[in-house]
């Protein structure tokens, strides 16, 4: 029993595992948007992780040379920028508000008025109808 | 008749939409470097660190960049391709040796041949990032002007070559 609640207690602690093993910077503003990009950024060997999450080597690599431009003092756009350049927008899991993703932001309100305009059109025809459910009158 | 056309009509066109999208794969990103400048490397060579190779090797011949490592099954597969077309020298190949260890990597080209002009040392993934790999192997064929004409992810094979390759390779030499 006290081994099975170890065990469970173990199975608890593996969130705590760091897959980031780089060493973090001094300073905490530069870190916070540091962790803050790399969870915008998406592991292309394994596409539903950012690469925050991941430990693919790849991820490894790209967390470096984000960990590198920031030390530059690079601003977050121009890291986003130097992702964008290599890997496309796909890299980034909200593509930035320009150009080719525009549709991609504006798609969901052209299609909810779209819903909307095709329910109100239902919804007027309805109420023009006779209620046919209503019982004759005895 | 005619409230059911607008509906079927919008079925049809999402199914279209939908079986064009189930024949691609997601997996498989464009490279953003088609019709562009090819980025840069200079890399120590693998078989000789303390020599260099660099894109300035090939510039105004158009050249094959290939990416490879021992840990990499598509490599192994496409290799005997690759040493058919290093010995027919139809156009240079060199190689970008990915995260490997460079002994494994040697021992390889030992063993399966060379099929390189020569191949750089990316050890920590460096040069490979700024040529937007994420999966290897990867072949860019740059034209003689430094443009990336195309890209293929993944094995080449003698079938892909003709279909890919030699046409653009025919505009460019």
């Amino acid at each position: 029993m006290r081994r099975l609640f170890a065990l469970a207690l173990l199975m608890l602690a593996q969130p705590a595992i760091a897959i980031d093993t780089g060493r973090a910077f001094e300073d905490p503003e530069l870190q916070a948007r540091y962790e803050d990009i790399i969870a915008e950024v998406r592991c292309l060997k394994c596409q539903n992780q950012s690469i925050k999450d991941s430990n693919v080597f790849l991820a490894a690599d790209l967390r470096r040379e984000i960990r590198r431009l920031l030390s530059e003092g690079k601003t977050d756009d121009e890291v986003f920028d130097f992702l964008v350049e290599r890997y496309g927008e796909f890299a980034l899991y909200s593509p930035r508000k320009s150009g080719k993703t525009l549709i991609l932001w504006l798609a969901p309100f052209v299609l909810l008025a779209g819903g909307a305009f095709v329910g109100f059109r239902v919804i007027r025809r309805r109420m023009a109808m006779p209620l046919e459910d209503e019982p004759l009158a005895e | 008749m005619a409230r059911y056309l607008t509906p079927l009509a919008v079925i049809a066109l999402l199914l279209i939409v939908f079986s064009i999208g189930l024949t691609r794969d997601p997996s498989e990103l464009p490279s953003t470097f088609i019709d562009k400048a090819a980025p840069e490397f200079d890399l120590p060579k693998l078989k000789d660190l303390d020599a260099r190779v660099s894109s300035a090797d090939y510039r105004g011949t158009a050249a094959l960049v290939n990416i490879w490592a021992t840990w990499c099954v598509g490599c192994r597969e496409e290799h005997p391709f690759l040493m058919d077309l290093a010995a027919s020298g139809v156009v240079p190949i060199y190689g970008i040796n990915w995260r490997d260890r460079r002994p494994d990597a040697l021992r390889w080209l030992q063993q399966y041949g060379d099929p390189y002009v020569a191949s750089g040392f990316d050890e920590d993934g460096r040069v490979a990032v700024d040529w937007g790999v994420y999966g290897a192997p990867e072949t860019f064929l740059v034209s003689a002007e430094g443009i990336v004409l195309h890209k293929h992810l993944g094995p080449l094979t003698q079938e892909i070559w003709e279909q890919d390759f030699v046409p653009l390779l025919g505009e460019t030499s």
